[in-house]
Order: C-alpha cells, then sequence, then structure tokens
C-alpha cells in the first residue's frame, strides 16, 4: 500500500496558517489522494526559499508575495514559481507597545480596531513626536515581500504616514516580535498569529487592527512551488491541491478547533500553548486585556474556490512591490504575475466551473483595484 | 582597501562558530569576526562591515538581514547575493550542509569561493560530530536499560550475569528483535508489576 504513495517534501513555518499543510499530512487527507507528504519544519523565510531554489522541497507554505518576488529574481537564488493555491486568508494583525496604544488612544483611536481610525491617531502621534523631537517610531514585519509589509504600509500611508520617512520598518522573525515589543526594540509590529495575541496576553502589546479589516478576505499563504516541478509533475500536484481544499475544509469546521489547536502546539509543529492558537482559530480575537472582538474571517481556511488564486492578488502585490520601489513597473511582469496567481490548475484539480476570476478588491479606504 | 577580506560568522551554536574560524584562521584569514549574540545585528554590521557573512541556516535572523542588503542604508557598502547566483554547485552544496553565505559586491568571485568550501566542511565536520555525540549518548543508555534488564532476570530467575544475557539475547534472536527492545520492553513491564 505505501509503496504506492508519491512522495511529496513540503517546507513549512510554524505558524498558525501552516495548519492545512499539517492537517493534510496529520489527518490522513494526502494519503487519502494518493501521497505520502513529509513536511519539515524551518526557521526562516529565505530557507523556504533557498531549499525549494535548490530541489530540497517540492512544495512550501509560503508568504503570498513570495513566488512573485522569486519569478521576477528580486532576491537572491530566485526561480520563477506558481502560487496555484491559497493555504490561507487574513491572520494578520498590528500590535503596538501598551504605551504607543495610550498615546494612540489620547488621539481617539477606536478600541474595536478601525483601521482609518487608528491609522489617523497613529499620524497625530507621529506629528507631535516630530514636534517634541522624539525619536522616529520602530515597527516590525516578517519579511520584505509579505502581506505584514504591504498591509502595515498600506494602512499608514492611508493616514498619510509616509512609511519610508516617517517611521523605520524593520524585519524580525515572527517568534521573536512580541519580546522586541517588550525590550522596546519596537513600537509595533505587524504580524500573523499566534504572535499578536501573545503579546496581549503578556500585556506588552495592543492590537491596533487587522488584515481582514485592511483587505477583507484577503490571501496571506499560498502553496508555493517550482515551475519546473509543477511542470513535471502536474498530476501530483493536482492530487496535492485535492488533499489541501480536504484538509482546509476540516480545518475551517469549528467542531475541529480544539483538536487542530491541540495539534499545532505539538512541541514539534508551533510549539506554544494551545490556548493561545485558539483565538484566531475562533475569530474571538483579544484586542486587548478588556477588549475582546469577535471577528468572522479573522483566518479563513477553505477548500472549494475560496483557496483560488486570482489575478487580482498576484497584481495587488506586484503594485505594492512597485509602489514601494522593490519592482520596477514592467507590461510584461504583470503578464508573469497573472500566470503565477492563475487559478486554472487549482479550479480544474477540484472540477470547479463557472468560478468567475475577475473579482475586483476593495481596501478598507475605499480604492478599488 | 586593505587585501585581507574582513569575514563575519554568525552562528547561534559558538562551538561550530569557532571551529570555522579556526578552519579560517588556518587558512590564513586573519580577520574572522563572530557574532552569536543577534540583539542590534544591524548596528553590529555595519560596525563590522564586512567583506563576507557567513551564516548558518538554522538562524531566524536570515531574513532580517537579507532585508537589511535590500536597504543598504544601513551597511554602508552594498552587499549582495548568495555567493554567485550561476555557481549552483556551491549554493546546494552550502544548504545540504546548512549554511549561507553573501559577498559584498564585486568581490572575486575565486575568493569567496574558498571561504564557502572551508565553512560548508566545517559545517559537515561539526554535523557529523553531533550525529557520533549522539550515537555515543544512545549507546550508553542502551546499554543502562541492559544492565537494568540483567538485573531483573538475576533476580527474578536467579541467573548469573552471562544467564541472564544469554537470556535476552535468545529472545530477541527468537522474537527477530533487538537485544535492547528485549531489554526495554522487560524494564517496563517490571515497572508495571511493581517490581
Amino acid at each position: 500500500m505505501e509503496t504506492n504513495l508519491r512522495p511529496v517534501i513540503a517546507g513549512f513555518i510554524p505558524l498558525l496558517d501552516s495548519a492545512v499543510v499539517v492537517a493534510a499530512a496529520e489527518m490522513g487527507f494526502a494519503e487519502r489522494e494518493g501521497i505520502a507528504l513529509k513536511l519539515i519544519r524551518e526557521t526562516s523565510w529565505a530557507n523556504i526559499r533557498d531549499r525549494i531554489s535548490v530541489g530540497h522541497f517540492d512544495v512550501a507554505h509560503m508568504l503570498a508575495p513570495m513566488p512573485i518576488a522569486s519569478s521576477l529574481n528580486l532576491t537572491s537564488l530566485a526561480v520563477p514559481m506558481r502560487a496555484p493555491m491559497l493555504l490561507g486568508l487574513g491572520g494578520n494583525a498590528i500590535t503596538v507597545s501598551t504605551a504607543l496604544w495610550a498615546d494612540m488612544a489620547d488621539a481617539g483611536a477606536d478600541p474595536s480596531g478601525d483601521p482609518a481610525s487608528t491609522g489617523r491617531a497613529l499620524a497625530d502621534v507621529i506629528a507631535r513626536r516630530r514636534d517634541a523631537g522624539a525619536p522616529l517610531l520602530h515597527f516590525g514585519v516578517v519579511h520584505p515581500f509579505s502581506g505584514h509589509a504591504y498591509e502595515l504600509r498600506y494602512w499608514l500611508a492611508a493616514a498619510g504616514i509616509d512609511p519610508d520617512r516617517d517611521v523605520e520598518i524593520t524585519v524580525l522573525a515572527p517568534q521573536v516580535m512580541a519580546d522586541a515589543l517588550r525590550a522596546g526594540q519596537l513600537d509595533g509590529y505587524c504580524v500573523g498569529e499566534p504572535w499578536n495575541t501573545a503579546a496581549v496576553d503578556a500585556g506588552t502589546g495592543r492590537i491596533a487592527t487587522y488584515k481582514q479589516a485592511i483587505w477583507p478576505d484577503s490571501p496571506e499563504k499560498v502553496l508555493g512551488v517550482t515551475e519546473k516541478w509543477a511542470e513535471a509533475n502536474p498530476e501530483t500536484l493536482a492530487s496535492l491541491m485535492r488533499a489541501f481544499s480536504a484538509a482546509a475544509d476540516w480545518c475551517a469546521d469549528p467542531k475541529n478547533n480544539r483538536e487542530l489547536a491541540d495539534i499545532l502546539a505539538r512541541p514539534d509543529l508551533l510549539a506554544c500553548p494551545a490556548e493561545t492558537c485558539l483565538a484566531a482559530l475562533s475569530g474571538q480575537i483579544r484586542l486587548g486585556p478588556a477588549t475582546t472582538k469577535s471577528v468572522p474571517g479573522f483566518l479563513t481556511f477553505a477548500g472549494g474556490a475560496t483557496a483560488a488564486p486570482m489575478p487580482a492578488h498576484g497584481k495587488w502585490f506586484y503594485e505594492q512591490m512597485v509602489r514601494w520601489g522593490q519592482a520596477v513597473h514592467s507590461a510584461d511582469a504583470l503578464e508573469d504575475v497573472e500566470r503565477i496567481f492563475s487559478p486554472d490548475a487549482y479550479l480544474s484539480a477540484l472540477g470547479l466551473t463557472g468560478v468567475s476570476t475577475d473579482n475586483v478588491i476593495e481596501m478598507f479606504d475605499g480604492v478599488r483595484f | 582597501m586593505s587585501d585581507e577580506l574582513s569575514i563575519l560568522v554568525i552562528d547561534d551554536n559558538k562551538i561550530r562558530a569557532s571551529i570555522i574560524e579556526q578552519g579560517l584562521r588556518d587558512a590564513g584569514h586573519e580577520k574572522v569576526i563572530l557574532v552569536d549574540q543577534m540583539d542590534w545585528l544591524v548596528r553590529q554590521i555595519s560596525e563590522i562591515n564586512p567583506d563576507v557573512i557567513v551564516i548558518d541556516l538554522e538562524n531566524p535572523n536570515r531574513d532580517q538581514l537579507e532585508h537589511m542588503f535590500q536597504v543598504s542604508r544601513a551597511v554602508r557598502r552594498p552587499i549582495a547575493m548568495f555567493v554567485d547566483k550561476a555557481d549552483s554547485h556551491s549554493i546546494e552544496a552550502a544548504v545540504d550542509a546548512g549554511v549561507s553565505a553573501y559577498i559584498v559586491d564585486g568581490l572575486k568571485r575565486e575568493r569567496v569561493k574558498s571561504i564557502l568550501d572551508m565553512a560548508i566542511s566545517r559545517f559537515r565536520a561539526f554535523s557529523r560530530l553531533s550525529e557520533e555525540l549522539e550515537e555515543v549518548r544512545t549507546e550508553l543508555a542502551d546499554r543502562k536499560t541492559i544492565d537494568r534488564a540483567k538485573g531483573i532476570l538475576m533476580r527474578s530467575k536467579g541467573l548469573s550475569e552471562q544467564e541472564a544475557y544469554d537470556l535476552l539475547r535468545r529472545t530477541a534472536m527468537n522474537q527477530s528483535r533487538k537485544i535492547i527492545d528485549v531489554a526495554q520492553s522487560l524494564v517496563i513491564a517490571s515497572g508495571l508489576l511493581g517490581d
């Protein structure tokens, strides 16, 4: 029996949204599709990129903009890649230190995390700090080519804050963000769960706003695969996506929240308390010590059409790369991006027809793409 | 600019870092700096201003390092690339060994290659050493378990040490199992029975 299974090696970073990949391996979804899925935990996104480039991994759990950055040769050791499926939507938040939150609250920041209001309050605080000659506020993101970087920048810029001039933005590993906040090395950060809840629970941070409010139902992690591997193994890729789709449906079922949290909390996976995982899985977000908010879709796992990448998603990420000086705009690149984020392979693997693929993106400030 | 290359080795594992340092010094590189403390990495690097950076792949600060190279404000000279992109063999060997290297733009590839090769071989030697150490540890633990199993048999069946060992070995052979597995079962069972 086992000898008939096709081996697939997947790299992942220990985060809540590695749940689909983890569940596919742990709950038998991969095996049911004839795949022996082997997971390898990694410590940095650079390692994920390097190891998929040299062929250590067949596929990987990746930041949505990574396959674009890799294909457009914007990082070292880059190879052409595809993002044929979404592994998670939403799930990030922007946390600020309790001291910064106190200043923002004085400036009228909405305690329930409305991004327009909290952004305006932050702009006020920054203007006052500038007048007082205080040093720039320091923010952290997990990678230069990440949804986190673009969400933080978008939120800042929408409030009239220049992310390159009015604040300092640096890159830190997700698991050390809360410590850096406590140590005063950061005033705020944008990171995936559970690393926002961790700071709130520790009493050092306050969630100012979150991804679902900034860009509702937006892609966060994708299945990353090299173009070479995708072209050489179309059937294995299709089976794998069916397995992930079934796993995503299982992860999305509230009945399974507790079991999923217990699995993810294991020392060989996230190595954190299961309770910390539950906030985002259940959508009951503790914004501050006394403010819990129900955020439907805070972190979404879904099979079906929701997991299909859309060219518009890819174009939004590419536009942010151009906007922030990481890439030069070109029509050729835009075509590549549409191919990288094409839903075709996924929809055909799942046998889904009649899905609209020309969706419109609407941001919290009303800007449409 | 002096001809001497300054090499920064970033590694959380102090022992491995010093093994690499020694290797580089033996190869004639005098300016080798070790960093194991990850706080204020940006400031440390801009102060050291290295020509080559060698970092272990287990280090979660790799993403921070790469970001720093992109916004070269933090570092006085532009730093780029994981050796040379075209040299896929070196890259694979490095990733296999668990190390990555970044070099200052424009530095001669041949000079960097020897540094990277040294780091790769030292990384490999270190992981071999770690594996051997682990084997020795397991072996010691195994031997203790077998001794305990022998003790249990000697007490409960009145056997000599040699007879107890022979019994363990015979049982293992009859059941096509390893002696250590039989010994472990016996120790666990004996614990359950309140021996």
